[in-house]
């Protein structure tokens, strides 16, 4: 076991637990904050993604030992309401069905958008083709994306002018 | 029968969140749409509506959500008729009880269908009884007095009531019989698409499914259950696991030998270092190769008929075009996002479980009889489900935590992981069908014949499992000679419903087979289904409105082709266009174009995310599939059994066609011709025929 140190959501926080333990049970079983999914243990589903140092991470393919002084980002602390453009956009779209991937898509999303204030769909399907939904709300995210990157940056909106271009009138 | 009544709150069970006096009225959804039908005897209540003195509106159901939208379309039903403020109105899982009807669950896309009448007559009724209790306050005649958004409005002064205002007293008035609902034209709510109820929760990390739930004390379990279908734990050597830092315990288990812990990754450290001897028992040299062998001999017996009409091998054995084509499907895992998993808390005269099940009644049971307590001492907490599929109405992780639970005395999660709800889930059957047919003269269909062989999971009637020859059987096409019998082999490894059922492969290997038939008699493949639908006028509609908005015969870009599909399932009509080419040796989808008639709609938003969740569950059972090696199931995780990933989406429009027929289900409608849409397309940009489900790049080749 050992003292760990790291920053969750804004917060400092300890966790003494063994230093192999995946970030990803950490946040559920020891901590508490379960809005962070367990999919496949394997880095293959892209649930349980958060933002370590704001680059989207999969929980389960990181040992607590190596998120020592880093800052950890989750769903619970993406925003304390809902309003970050990422989840507004979620909602306008409407986006979840059983919802249980949808932490994951959101953390994978936001840092996209953040990085690219206006993604073009194979910029999507690039940054969103390890986050598998089983539901099969990719053409709703896709949209969702677009809106987001919109929402963040209307003047890059405005310019590039293609939200929901590629959804083929389905909505 | 007065079908909607009065609730007494002492007599109301357990629904824990009206902690304010009010309206409550009681009803009954049927569970199913034949006890509807059969109207029999006096229906238990299995709904609640209650509406507060807080002017909040909660409709207590029975149901349970997996993503197909149910809380929020069965809260719109109540709500149109009742005139409810939308923000206003809730819904909340309903505890286990007879009182809630004899058999609780999610299944077979029953919800809206079962529900359309009952939920919009206990809103109707729920407004009419709040318009008198306004009525009498106002001492006017109720005529001059109705509901509009939570309120309660007099139209001659314009004064208003709250509904929750007005709620106690019409919890004192007696139940009208008879109240009119709505024409569905003058609805305002329904056909509209409102934000789901449970979305904010879903964006937000907030909602709450099983594995989410957290007691204290509550340990954590995983179990190895044993690789090969059939065997046994002989013996197991648990020292190293015992070492591991965090793990409580190791015992055998009725599912095999489980690893209890201080948390999951601690009992899945342990479990790695668990050492079991199984026996593998009979079944340990079997393999896809030999399931194939087997079943390709029982094809070759003559089985049950399922269908007969004419005489189909003689109409085959005359023709000069007939044509064969032996289909295949493997086993497909549900596999949904939040694997198998339960929490129990067993105590001396209690059992609690939390779980996302389809079957709420049915684990409720397995919780009594493994604790060995009696049901009512049962308590079931329905939590959102992760994806269910069908998967989530078998109950062995149920099994699971209440035997660890009861052994740890204290609370126990039990989490299967990937590889286990791969590796020991209850599949969609394999299935093996060879088909015959023949074209006429002039080039149409004239004779079909199958010989089905898929194990049997639902029970024979006349040596015929329904959900083994549904898609092939029943098919609508004006085909003179059909004759179609089943066999049922038998083998140990579980087999279950898998959305659509026996659609899910039936539909590709009929709506493939007639195109088989179409290429035979030189006809174009939505040529012979006009003709032969003549008389099945929603099916054809379904289909003309797909090929229309899809540009059916219009150029498209080389190398691409076009297939059509369409099914009649759960009530409702559908019909995919496919565009799709080979590139790189794999199908790329590029669009799919759908349109469904599913009745009178509710929703339509939810019907077009279930047509979109549809196709990407038929395009995901085209990529990847179960096969067996030694008894035991190859794949376990994600990069074994494919799944559709995000680059791979096709652009899907959604048509829904204009319908006042009674609504159908949607849940499984779509899945079920988009794999035969899109083989029929590889067909017309390639002329390479599919008939195998998963499709493997030899069969591309």
């Amino acid at each position: 076991m050992a003292n760990i140190p790291f920053t969750l959501n804004g917060q400092p926080r300890t966790v003494d637990v063994v230093p192999e333990m995946p970030l990803l049970w950490v946040l559920r079983d020891t901590i508490g904050l379960t809005g962070t999914k367990f999919g496949c243990g394997m880095g293959l589903c892209g649930a349980c993604t958060v933002h370590i140092d704001g680059v989207a991470t999969r929980t389960c393919q990181t040992a607590i030992s190596n998120v020592s002084g880093r800052d950890v980002t989750t769903i619970e602390g993406l925003s304390s309401d809902g309003s970050h453009p990422v989840q507004q956009a979620w909602v306008e779209v409407d986006v979840p069905q059983c919802g249980y991937c949808q932490s994951g898509q959101i953390m994978t999303a936001a840092a996209l958008v953040r990085d690219n204030p206006s993604p073009s769909d194979a910029q999507i399907d690039r940054a969103m083709r390890g986050n598998i939904c089983r539901c099969g709300t990719y053409q709703s995210i896709r949209e969702a994306i677009h809106r987001a990157a919109a929402l963040s940056n209307p003047a890059a909106a405005n310019a590039g002018g293609v939200p929901g271009a590629s959804n083929g009138g389905a909505r | 029968m007065t079908a909607v009544q009065h609730v007494h709150r002492r007599d109301f069970l357990k629904a824990g969140a009206l902690t304010v006096g009010g309206l409550l009225l009681g009803f009954t959804i049927p569970a199913k749409i034949q006890a509807a039908a059969q109207g029999s005897g006096v229906a238990e209540i299995n709904a609640f509506v209650h509406i507060g003195v807080d002017d909040i509106v909660t409709l207590i159901i029975d149901k349970a959500e997996m993503g197909q939208g149910t809380v929020t379309s069965l809260a719109m039903l109540l709500a149109e008729e009742l005139e409810a403020d939308w923000t206003k109105v809730r819904t909340e899982f309903a505890p286990v009880d007879t009182a809630y009807g004899a058999n609780q669950g999610v299944f077979g896309s029953l919800s809206i269908r079962t529900s359309w009448n009952r939920l919009r007559e206990a809103g109707a009724t729920a407004a009419e009884l709040l318009v008198e209790a306004g009525a009498n306050r106002w001492g006017v005649d109720k005529s001059v007095v109705r509901a509009e958004n939570g309120t309660i409005l007099n139209t001659r002064t314009d004064e208003r009531f709250s509904f929750g205002e007005l709620a106690e007293d019409a919890a004192r008035l007696p139940v009208p019989p008879n109240v009119a609902q709505k024409d569905p034209m003058r609805f305002r709510l329904l056909r509209t698409s409102p934000t789901r109820l449970d979305t904010p929760a879903k964006v937000t990390g907030q909602a709450r499914y099983a594995i989410d739930v957290r007691l204290p004390g509550m340990l954590y379990a995983v179990v190895e259950q044993s690789p090969v279908f059939g065997g046994s734990v002989a013996s197991f050597d648990d020292r190293a696991a015992r070492g591991v830092s965090g793990v409580r315990n190791v015992l055998q288990v009725t599912n095999g030998v489980a690893v209890v812990a201080d948390n999951t990754w601690a009992a899945m450290e342990g479990r790695k270092a668990l050492k079991v001897e199984w026996n593998e028992g009979p079944f340990g040299s079997e393999s896809s190769a030999s399931i194939r062998n087997y079943f390709q001999r029982l094809a070759d017996t003559a089985g049950a008929d399922a269908r007969v009409e004419g005489d189909a091998s003689a109409a085959i054995a005359g023709s000069s075009a007939s044509v064969e084509g032996v289909y295949e499907a493997a086993y497909a895992a549900h596999a949904s996002m939040e694997p198998y998993n339960c929490v129990a808390d067993v105590r001396e005269n209690s059992c609690d479980i939390w779980v996302g099940t389809q079957v709420q009644t049915q684990s409720r049971n397995t919780a009594a009889d493994i604790s060995g307590l009696p049901p009512e001492n049962v308590t079931l907490h329905t939590q959102f489900m992760g994806g269910g599929f069908g998967g989530k109405s078998r109950d062995n992780y149920v099994v699971d935590a209440v035997e660890l639970s009861k052994a740890a005395r204290a609370p126990v999660k039990v989490t299967w992981s990937r590889e286990d709800d791969t590796r020991h889930d209850a599949y969609r059957p394999v299935s093996y069908v060879r088909m015959n047919g023949a074209v006429d003269a002039d080039g149409w269909p004239s004779a079909w014949r199958a010989q089905i062989v898929c194990p049997s999971f639902a029970g024979l009637r006349n040596g015929i499992d329904r959900t083994a020859v549904e898609g092939i059987a029943n098919i609508e096409y004006a085909i003179p000679h059909i004759q179609v019998q089943y066999t049922p082999p038998e083998l140990p490894i579980p087999t279950w419903y898998w959305r659509s059922v026996g659609y899910s492969q039936n539909t590709f290997f009929a709506e493939s087979f007639i195109d088989e038939l179409a290429a035979a008699g030189g006809k174009d493949p939505l040529d012979v289904r006009r003709r032969l639908l003549a008389d099945s006028p929603r099916m054809l509609n379904a289909l003309e409105v797909a090929a229309d908005r899809a540009g059916w015969g219009t150029p498209l870009p080389d190398g691409r082709g076009r297939g059509i599909a369409v099914v009649n399932n759960i009530g409702s009509f559908t019909s995919i266009v496919a565009e799709a080419s080979v590139e790189e040796g794999r199908i790329r989808v590029h669009r799919m174009v759908c349109a469904v008639d599913c009745g009178h709609i509710a929703h339509p938003g939810i019907i077009r995310q279930q047509i979109e969740s549809g196709i990407v569950y038929g395009l995901s059972q085209m990529k990847g599939g179960i096969t067996i090696e030694n008894g035991r199931v190859v794949e376990g995780n994600f990069h074994e059994f494919e799944v559709l990933r995000f680059d791979e989406m096709p652009v899907v429009e959604t048509h829904i066609v204009e319908s006042r027929e009674m609504p159908g289900g949607i849940g499984e409608a779509s899945t079920p011709p988009t794999a035969p849409a899109v083989a029929n397309a590889v067909f017309a940009a390639t002329g390479k025929r599919i008939r195998k489900l998963p499709v493997r790049p030899e069969d591309l080749a």
